[in-house]
């Protein structure tokens, strides 16, 4: 009994997870001893949660496609067609309830998404191509069906905007939507023989392919779901800021997977979790938050990023090579 | 001439045969891969399939797992007629392969590798991973072995990895049992491991398909034996009435008088020395010679050190002490370059990643240690590199189509042509050759026999290492044998015989 307990501990410990929440938590309270604003103020406490909300969203969906030895570069254009829709939506078709609205949104999240599965699934061409390509593609499309237009929260029913800002029991509905589908995907991903199945895929394709796994049909699955977040992530965006321009969420893609590299999930495949891609996102989002408040100029705040990326790459390299030989040698000892 | 006393089991059992193939075709486009697969696996038989690389053994496998689909011909299962759509379709059918190269899922845990798919599941469907971990545990058990179910495929052993396939197999409860080359990367414990575990399969009634190019195995445990040549069936028999010549007669279809054409070479001055090279946990204290025209075989279980040794001997790898010279010039450590400018050439144990460069063609490999000597003014004609890519390929009677063919498309065998034909372009003085005919059908193993042996006939001093022990005997003038890091034993081609050799690579030197 107490061995298991010290065996949780340690897992507790050194889990890639703690270290970020750490992380966050230190950032937090640096900043708040410069400026007590940060935590200390009604919109202070609440930002915390909402800031990170739908880069959660965005990593979790990255996470799905990046563990089947995947990517999917796409994810910031489909949010911003499935921000557009909402917003075009709530204004061509104002008898439409706004669940539906919210449901259509998903559902163009979905049919991207699936886009993105089918050509690398089916055409087998390697997802960093087919999707870097959709990125301008949707991106395209969206600038041309939104051209110089542009949603505003006027156009957009109060209880939508009142999802994007307001709270239950003092946490965001966002935080608490993005905290629901963590817990399912975790679920899925670690307990379900599907969810399984996407690591195996990533781990080795070749041997996935040899051992029979349905991998056309798993990557597409990967590619629909990541799809299916990004579109809920774009109903979102229309709703918390209530402006949507032909531009929204650009940028979005290479932050989802820098949170996902940031929180232990391996760029090759085969490994990595969505609460570790989630930690990831909150302190990247909490860190970009903080350093103007700390007065770092803006230049030295994109390195921050950057060197955190970095570091966590070649933290997890060093931990590989590290556990690799301690594998081996477990391996000789046997013998 | 290598017949086995081992028993040969209670031999095939009654009832339908488990799998037949009869007649089967396959093509690749206009090229032919199988032209007639015929074999019957019997259950509670071990039958081996033999036959030269590119006599079709590996698309009759790949036929049965279900990763190709066959043009024509009979495929039977129990009696009834089958056609698998794709691999997951052979599997549900309860057959199992279990590749040359292993097939785990690094990051997962070894119990996940075993059941993926088909882990067993409590409620909401939930993967019950005690129950998973359980039932790995008894599969080891069952098989013999002490691997923890629990850690990740990374960094396994290959003899654990094959182990883990066969525990995948039993736990899918396959009937048919494909092992494709399951030995070549095993030493002797090892391979006995594995052996028994596939008798223990047999002996439950399942059938086993085993590949390999070693003859002593397959007399020791195989009861039947399918040879095939040029994609089409030549014979059957049982493995306790014919011989290896037999066999090798029926592979290679013509007589093949002296698989090591041994010349006589004369042995010179010394060429390599090599003094109490040293790294440690790796090699102790290891020194030999080698004289021009000789060749010294370097003998050992896999794991003795043998390659570690050739590899620092080039400067590849770095070692603490010690010291090699050739000609009496000593040789820098740790640099491949100045071991080549002094005239030493290197054909490594892994031809296809480390001998040649995938995706270039046979003239750009040919001449890739040479390039330096070809170009002019820095330049390198293509012209240049054909001209002196089909002397050596005509010398060497490397078969490809042209010499811009890329290598990843040759025959194991011309593929080792090729590299050989990169060092010799270099006119070495010294060439170690590290398993030089491993994974290579008979017919072009004695070609490459008889090119290491001409070098040595014209002076150049071969260092080869060799884990077959009739090769090591066959080819070597002298055998160095190494046992954990150290050399246990010298010995003259008289005194070297594989009871000697055995001894030594055990560490249980001459009493």
């Amino acid at each position: 009994m107490t061995h298991a307990l010290a065996r949780m501990t340690r897992t507790v410990l050194t889990a890639r997870e703690t270290a970020i929440v750490l992380a966050v938590l230190l950032v937090i309270v640096a900043t708040t001893v410069k400026n007590p604003l940060f935590v200390f103020s009604p919109d202070g406490t609440r930002d915390l949660l909402l800031a990170p909300s739908l880069l959660v969203l965005l990593a979790i969906g990255q996470t799905v496609v990046l563990v089947t030895r995947n990517v999917d570069l796409s994810v910031g254009s489909v949010m911003g067609l499935s921000a557009y829709l909402t917003g075009r939506l709530f204004i061509d078709a104002p008898h439409l309830p706004t669940i539906a609205v919210m449901a259509l949104g998903v559902l163009l999240g979905c049919l991207l998404g699936l886009v993105n599965g089918a050509l690398v699934a089916l055409a087998k061409v390697p997802a960093l191509v087919i999707t870097l390509g959709t990125l301008y593609a949707y991106r395209g499309f969206n600038v041309l069906w939104t051209g110089s237009d542009r949603i505003n929260s006027s156009d957009m029913p109060h209880g939508f905007l009142e999802l994007g800002t307001g709270r239950l029991l003092g946490v965001p509905y966002l935080a608490l939507l993005a905290a629901v589908v963590l817990v399912v995907v975790a679920w899925f991903l670690s307990n379900a023989r599907s969810g399984r199945q996407l690591y195996a895929i990533g781990s080795a394709p070749d041997a996935a392919e040899l051992y029979g796994l349905p991998t056309t049909r798993r990557v597409l699955t990967a590619f629909l779901l990541g799809g299916a977040l990004a579109g809920l992530a774009g109903v979102l965006y229309a709703a918390r800021y209530g402006t949507v321009s032909s531009q929204a969420g650009s940028g979005y893609e290479l932050e989802a997977i820098g949170a996902a590299v940031i929180g232990g999930v391996a760029i090759f495949g085969g490994s990595g979790t969505v609460w570790g891609a989630a930690c990831g996102a909150v302190l990247l989002v909490t860190i970009n938050r903080a350093l103007p408040v700390l007065g770092v100029q803006e230049f030295w705040q994109q390195a921050v990023v950057g060197a955190l990326i970095i570091g966590a790459i070649v933290l997890d390299r060093v931990l590989a090579t590290r556990q690799t030989r301690r594998l081996t040698v477990m391996g000789d000892d046997e013998r | 001439m290598m017949r086995s006393t081992m028993s040969q089991g209670a031999g095939p059992l009654a009832g339908p045969p488990m799998l037949v193939m009869r007649g089967v075709t396959k093509s690749f486009g206009p090229v032919t891969a199988l032209r007639s697969g015929t074999i019957t696996l019997e259950q509670g038989s071990i039958h081996a399939l033999i036959g030269e690389n590119g006599a079709g053994k590996s698309t009759m496998v790949k036929i049965i797992a279900g990763l190709y689909q066959r043009d024509g011909g009979v495929l039977e299962l129990r009696g009834e007629p089958v056609d698998f759509s794709g691999t997951a379709a052979a599997k549900a059918a309860g057959i199992a392969v279990i590749y040359q190269e292993p097939t785990l899922f690094p990051d997962l845990t070894v119990a996940e590798n075993i059941f993926m798919g088909r882990q067993p599941r409590g409620r909401l469907l939930r993967i019950d991973r005690r129950a998973m971990g359980r039932e790995a545990r008894a599969l080891f058990e069952r098989l013999g072995v002490r691997i923890d179910p629990g850690r990740r495929a990374r960094g396994i052993s290959i003899a654990d990895q094959q182990v883990i396939e066969i525990a995948k197999a039993i736990s899918a409860d396959a009937r048919v049992l494909v092992m494709d080359e399951p030995t070549a990367a095993l030493s002797g414990t090892e391979v006995e491991r594995l052996f028994a575990v596939a008798r223990a399969l047999r002996d439950e009634g399942r059938a086993i398909l085993f590949i390999s190019h070693r003859f002593d195995e397959i007399f020791s445990l195989c009861d039947t034996v399918t040879v095939m040549r040029d994609g089409a069936y030549v014979s059957t028999s049982p493995v306790a009435g014919t011989t290896v010549d037999e066999l090798v007669r029926a592979m290679v279809g013509r007589e093949v008088s002296d698989l090591f054409p041994k010349e006589e070479a004369e042995i010179g001055e010394t060429l390599l020395r090599v003094t109490g090279l040293t790294r440690a946990g790796v090699f102790d204290d290891v020194s030999f010679e080698v004289r021009t025209g000789e060749i010294v075989g370097l003998g050992g279980l896999v794991g003795a050190g043998r390659s570690e040794v050739a590899r620092a001997l080039f400067g590849v790898d770095r070692y603490d002490s010690g010291a090699v010279q050739l000609g009496g010039s000593p040789i820098p450590p740790a640099s491949p370059e100045a071991a080549m400018r002094a005239g030493i050439g290197f054909v490594p144990e892994d031809r296809r990643h480390q001998g040649l460069v995938m995706g270039m063609g046979v003239s750009g490999n040919v001449t890739l240690a040479l390039r330096r000597r070809l170009a002019r003014f820095g330049i390198l004609t293509r012209a240049a590199e054909h001209a002196v890519a089909q002397q050596w390929a005509a010398r060497l009677d490397v078969r490809t189509a042209a010499l811009d063919t890329d290598v990843a498309t040759l025959s194991g065998g011309n593929q080792q042509k090729v590299v050989l034909a990169k060092w010799l372009a270099r006119s070495p003085r010294l060439l170690v050759v590290d398993e030089p005919t491993r994974g290579i059908d008979v017919g072009t193993k004695a070609e490459v026999h008889r090119i290491i042996t001409r070098l040595a006939a014209q002076g150049v001093g071969i260092l080869m290492i060799s884990s077959e022990l009739p090769e090591l005997l066959g080819m070597s003038d002298r055998v160095v044998v190494m046992h954990e890091g150290h050399v246990t034993a010298v010995l003259d081609r008289a005194q070297a015989t594989p009871e000697s050799v055995m001894r030594a690579a055990t560490g249980q030197v001459a009493a």
